[in-house]
């Protein structure tokens, strides 16, 4: 489990936050809410997690709130993934 | 009791003189926006009243008095001045919602230097465009986004200072400063510049179908419509808690996210977070907002979240909700009826127009999907698409225009005269939009009349994003387009023609999306890319990128007697 967050943890660090950003980022740091990934980023971040992992995200599961913090997302991720530990 | 009694009475009776006599001004003498969001208020006795309520994604607070704005204003001024700083010098605000933000934009304008502010979500690509053009001076930002000043600085002659609110001297390297608000020495007594109606005073950047972004300029005496458009619009009142949701890198946030409620001496509260319903519902509650300056994207997302979470809160603060950015759907209108007992007032205008120009008021039967009437001491029609006559007939579509001469009216794009009259056909402004008027004089939004992307309120160009694209090494060719979208109403669509040795791939989109989102902007960044062979374009060998953005949206192609391949 924790090698799927962490790796969804990793793409986020290094894809959304500015290089000077020192800011701590956890599996529960609001991400959406908390500036980090805007909406219209999230479009970027759901089509990482469709390719890594082989999955279609219908729009309607994709909200702010599934997508608020990493811990939300590997929920949402485990959804279509059953097989995921 | 409503600020607006009648349209019908104010139209009749209206003219700008009415608020030039609220704010105490007479023609000639000077004027100065940050003076008036600040030190009037003091002077009218509302030294101790609160002027802001902030907080952050994290809970933390900050409140201000507007004794607290006069001051904090009056000590960035003299740190700019001391730093160099000159009336009309361009400065620019690159920083998230926090409170230097707020105060600092009113500091500029203090000193009579040119307000700059653009969107913290810039790459630096887009960054640099902007501050190129403006011939920026100065910029202040936090240590989060210094990186992307960082990146650009070497090729901005211009720009001689960097101020960091949040750093420490150590880490700051060469024409970096830090400017921490609350440690700058008290200034009781600032002298602001006197600037004047037409003095310069804000400069916010947007974008057109051709050519990089255009710097609108507005002066001091927008702030006469901001004012005015700010009570009878917003109805904003003595005991208001008002809450914008916009950022003030875009217009809306500086219009009626400081100039608005400030020059009516009206509290405000600011959420320094990203969209979150729950979030979103908890602050109206903690703070008993009355009136709410949203976005139908926004809308549209809390309406996704259900009236369910709704109930779970207080909001019966809630007394007058508004609308910017985009249309605003008849579904959102009814919704928010249903959600909070109250109907979302849709307003419309842009960055051009500096203030609201055509809008549902309060009180006013609200038909749901309509954009409502223009503001009284606003003359609003719809020219023909061919004779730019104006059109009579009920229903017909034309051209959203404007007779010009209203206080908020911009004076000229930066640097770009020609570009600014090129917005005036027949004694007319044109915005830009399409739209219809009812036999009750209700106007209809119908869409852009250029390439222009509307994605989430913001307008983004195409140009900017197809430059961008090129710069991308499998790139060979690309058009940037509108697609519809339920939510945000336009996203960004890209058709890519890639260069030999490059195949398309789901790996390849990624990396182009996420190249173009963090050289320019999230809003920027294709929200859906495909790959094709050739793209349609004239015998001249330009584009048409109405081809397809009418097949996105199921109409009409059009004449295509020019296309290269016929």
């Amino acid at each position: 489990m924790d090698e799927h967050k962490k790796l969804i943890l990793d793409y986020v660090k290094r894809e959304y936050l500015e290089e000077d950003d020192d800011q701590e980022v956890t599996y529960d740091t609001p991400l959406i809410s908390g500036g980090i990934v805007d909406s219209f980023s999230m479009v970027s971040l759901k089509v990482f997690l469709e390719k890594k992992y082989n999955i279609q995200i219908p729009d309607a599961k994709a909200t702010p709130q599934a997508f608020d913090t990493v811990n939300n997302i590997y929920k949402l991720l485990k959804e279509f993934r059953p097989d995921l530990p | 009791m409503r600020n607006i009694t009648s349209y019908e009475d104010l139209v009749k009776n209206f003219d700008w003189s009415i608020a030039e006599k609220e704010l105490d001004y007479q023609k000639g003498n000077p004027i100065n926006i940050g003076w008036y969001c600040s030190d009037r208020n003091c002077l009218k006795g509302k030294a101790n009243k609160i002027a802001l309520m902030w907080e952050d994604y994290n809970g933390k607070t900050k409140t201000f008095t507007f004794n607290d704005i006069r001051l904090f204003s009056n000590s960035i001024g003299t740190f700019l001045q001391q730093q160099g700083i000159q009336p009309e010098e361009r400065v620019c605000l690159f920083m998230d919602r926090v409170p230097e933000l707020y105060i600092g934009f009113l500091g500029v304008l203090k000193i009579g230097a040119i307000v700059q502010p653009l969107f913290s979500a810039f790459g630096p690509e887009s960054l640099f465009t902007r501050l190129e053009n403006a011939q920026t001076s100065a910029i202040i930002t936090q240590k989060k986004h210094l990186s992307k000043v960082r990146k650009i600085i070497h090729d901005l002659p211009h720009l001689r200072k960097i101020f960091v609110i949040d750093s420490d001297e150590t880490s700051l390297k060469d024409k970096e400063v830090l400017l921490e608000m609350e440690k700058l020495p008290k200034n009781e007594n600032f002298e602001c510049y006197p600037t004047y109606a037409e003095s310069p005073s804000v400069l916010h950047y947007t974008s057109g179908t051709t050519g990089q972004p255009k710097g609108a300029q507005h002066v001091h005496y927008s702030i006469i419509a901001q004012y005015i458009t700010a009570k009878y619009v917003l109805d904003l009142q003595e005991n208001d808690i008002y809450w914008c949701n916009a950022d003030p890198g875009w217009v809306t946030g500086t219009s009626y996210g400081i100039i608005g409620p400030w020059s009516n001496g009206v509290t405000q509260a600011v959420l320094d977070s990203g969209f979150n319903s729950q979030k979103w519902y908890e602050f109206i509650q903690k703070y008993r907002i009355t009136v709410w300056y949203s976005a139908p994207t926004a809308i549209r997302l809390l309406m996704r979240d259900g009236t369910d979470l709704v109930k779970q809160h207080d909001l019966s603060s809630l007394r007058h909700l508004c609308s910017v950015g985009e249309p605003l759907n008849a579904e959102a209108v009814i919704w928010s009826k249903q959600a909070f007992g109250l109907e979302f007032h849709d307003t419309y205008w842009q960055t051009e127009t500096g203030a609201i120009v055509i809008t549902n008021f309060p009180g006013m039967p609200i038909k749901p999907g309509s954009m409502g009437k223009p503001f009284p001491g606003i003359t609003a029609t719809v020219l023909d698409l061919q004779t730019y006559e104006p059109i009579t007939t009920p229903g017909k579509v034309g051209l959203i225009a404007l007779k010009p001469g209203w206080p908020s009216q911009i004076r000229t794009y930066w640097n770009n005269e020609e570009g600014f009259q090129k917005k005036f056909k027949n004694g007319w402004y044109i915005c830009g939009d399409r739209a219809s008027i009812d036999s009750d004089g209700y106007f209809w939004f119908v869409g852009r009349d250029d390439d222009v992307i509307n994605t989430g309120g913001h307008l983004v160009g195409p140009f900017e994003i197809e430059s961008a694209l090129l710069e991308h090494p499998a790139v060979a060719e690309s058009a940037a387009f509108a697609k519809p979208d339920p939510v945000n109403m336009e996203v960004v669509k890209a058709c890519i023609a890639l260069k030999p040795g490059y195949e398309p791939s789901e790996d390849l989109k990624l990396e182009i999306m996420n190249f173009v989102r963090k050289k320019l902007s999230p809003l920027a960044m294709p929200q859906e890319i495909e790959f094709v062979t050739s793209l349609p374009k004239t015998r001249s060998g330009k584009i048409l990128r109405r081809v397809l953005r009418a097949k996105e949206f199921n109409e009409p192609i059009g004449d295509l007697s020019t296309l290269e391949n016929d």
